[in-house]
């Protein structure tokens, strides 16, 4: 890394040699974060269409292969409905107005890779690591609606404009819990950096996963994620698209490339809210057991095992539960989250301020 | 000009363009949109300042939050333009006069001795343990924690006024009552029948 410093130095003299330098590391770095991500996103979906596939006793895709290698039998056809995207026409319909109408999918997906800038992979490898890291995620997922919003009312259709509205007023109202958690979550870390948050979770002996911010904070836990369902207008939250309802909300005018990129955004999300509530809630990059075996393994890879199981989830969701109907879920927003996480900062603040948290200089510990 | 002199550039250009937009533009929408873009790009300059937490606080607040529901309430508006601009040079000299005032004491303040360039010099870069956060959390929660308190129950004064104001009472207001839904069983709705089957022929 330094000799190529030294060179970029070299060639283009100090100051602008080490500009471009850095201009260069951190392209490449980004490329190292979006091209995996493209591609989790590519086969999320079709992990999505397997697993719902098994659980309602379908096969789900199973046509398409990799030079008709058998035993890969379905694992070409995310990559066959990508060039199926790119292949189409985007239609413009006649009075929409033309220019939010192309800004709209561009503004989804801008803040959902954004946000990947500051996440931790592993102890050291993390693209921005900035000290309110958890502000700008928060910041740049609450950007995310204006998308929605922005498309929903230049496509000039009914079903668009409402599907615009419920997704408006359901992101604002979950972005609040969402918030409320994460301020128990920086209570107890003290801090607003995410690698300094999962190191917060370390502990002190070997049996890690009871460190794990998801056993003293469970109820914000389970707020978190819920919000984060919510918050990705997946189903059973996704009135905004309500195909039963409102044909299609939002995206129902857009086809082709510009739809394509409105469904990365939707599932770029999913992952960034599983990889977020695994970094809060469950440790992040450690092993859940400090223990030969298992600390062997490289960080990023329990990072990401606990951002599949989480994945999961939001698939076994749409899998299970009916949609809900749109005043149940401001009910649930306002009524039932808010007030939890509200309750929740105050016995964490009452527990932080005990003689014993204030003795030992640690904000909440179980395992005295 | 080093490179952080021309970002400065760059983002108050922008500011300065959008926020003429904002009150130039004739589609409300897009000068909804353009707001938030001044608020962006002035987010942009704030951390120039090193005020990172102010700089992510305003994107998250009221671009997140606040012109989301700005928007919402532009876009459910049927205006009518030509209406808005009949009176516009009607009330152009009063507008222009309280405008010039505006300006007047804005200069007053920025090239008084208060807040001068020699008065507010450039921050000192921070140390990477330096965290704006925390200083902030500190002041507001020790000096200014009377005003900080005041201004939290002014706030949810305003709130609860504006809730008390609004809501209506009507007779005829059709409503569910949630937490009944909710604790319904199966014995209150499923009634199973057993009936004899028909004689075949």
């Amino acid at each position: 890394m330094e000799s190529i410093q030294q060179l970029f130095e070299q060639v283009f003299g100090a100051e602008l040699g080490y500009m471009l330098f850095s201009l260069s590391t951190n392209l490449t770095f980004i490329f190292a974060i979006i091209v995996p991500l493209l591609l989790g996103v590519a086969y999320l979906t079709f992990a999505e269409r397997k697993i719902i596939a098994y659980m309602q006793i379908r096969v789900g895709p199973n046509r398409v292969t990799f030079f008709g290698i058998p035993w890969l039998r379905g694992w070409g056809q995310p990559i066959a409905d990508a060039v199926k995207a790119l292949m189409k026409e985007i239609v413009v319909p006649a009075g929409a107005n033309k220019f939010l109408f192309i800004l709209a999918p561009i503004l989804t997906i801008m803040p959902a890779l954004a946000a990947w800038a500051v996440v931790p992979f592993s102890a050291e490898m993390v693209l921005a690591d900035i000290n309110a890291g958890l502000l700008y995620i928060l910041a740049m997922t609450s950007m995310g609606i204006y998308g929605v919003i922005i498309a929903g009312w230049a496509s000039n259709s009914k079903y668009a404009f409402l599907g615009a509205m419920r997704s408006a007023a359901q992101v604002v109202s979950y972005e609040l819990a969402m918030g409320f958690a994460l301020v128990c979550v920086l209570m107890m870390s003290q801090s607003l950096n995410l690698g300094d948050i999962v190191r917060g979770q370390q502990g002190d002996n070997w049996i890690s996963f009871l460190h794990w911010f998801w056993i003293p904070l469970f109820p914000m836990f389970l707020v978190y994620f819920i919000s984060g369902v919510a918050e990705t207008n997946r189903a059973p939250f996704d009135v905004a698209e309500g195909e039963s309802e409102i044909v299609a909300g939002f995206h129902v005018d857009y086809s082709g490339m510009a739809f394509t990129v409105f469904f990365l955004a939707e599932y770029a999300n999913m992952i960034l809210v599983a990889t977020l509530t695994a970094i809060m809630f469950l440790g992040g990059w450690l092993p859940p057991l400090d223990i030969a075996p298992l600390n062997m393994i490289p960080g990023f890879i329990w990072l990401l095992l606990k951002i599949a199981f989480l994945l999961f989830f939001f698939l076994w969701f749409r899998a299970t539960f009916p949609r809900y109907r749109y005043d149940q879920i401001m009910r649930l927003g306002w009524k039932v989250f808010i007030p939890i996480t509200i309750v929740w900062i105050v016995v964490l603040g009452v527990i932080m301020q005990l003689p014993e948290s204030i003795q030992n200089d640690v904000p909440l510990n179980l395992w005295f | 000009m080093n490179f952080q002199d021309i970002i400065f550039y760059f983002f108050s250009s922008v500011l300065i363009v959008s926020a003429l937009g904002v009150i130039t533009v004739r589609n409300p929408v897009y000068s909804a949109l353009l707001l938030v873009l001044s608020f962006v790009t002035s987010a942009g300059l704030w951390l120039l300042l090193e005020a990172e937490f102010l700089a992510i606080t305003l994107v998250l607040v009221y671009v997140g939050a606040v012109m989301v529901l700005f928007l919402f309430v532009v876009m459910m508006l049927d205006i009518n333009l030509d209406k808005l601009r009949e009176g516009f040079w009607k009330w152009f000299p009063i507008g222009g006069i309280v405008a010039l005032v505006m300006v007047v004491e804005i200069a007053i303040v920025m090239f008084g001795q208060y807040f001068s360039l020699d008065a507010m010099p450039a921050p000192e870069p921070k140390t990477v343990e330096y965290s704006n956060t925390k200083e902030l959390g500190r002041l507001l929660y020790t000096e200014y924690v009377y005003a900080f308190e005041l201004a939290a129950v002014l706030l949810l004064v305003a709130m609860i006024a504006a809730i008390a104001l609004t809501l209506r009472h009507r007779e005829d207001k059709k409503s569910l009552d949630v937490a009944k839904q909710v604790s319904v069983k199966k014995e209150d709705r499923l009634r199973i029948v057993t009936m004899p089957a028909e004689k075949k022929g």
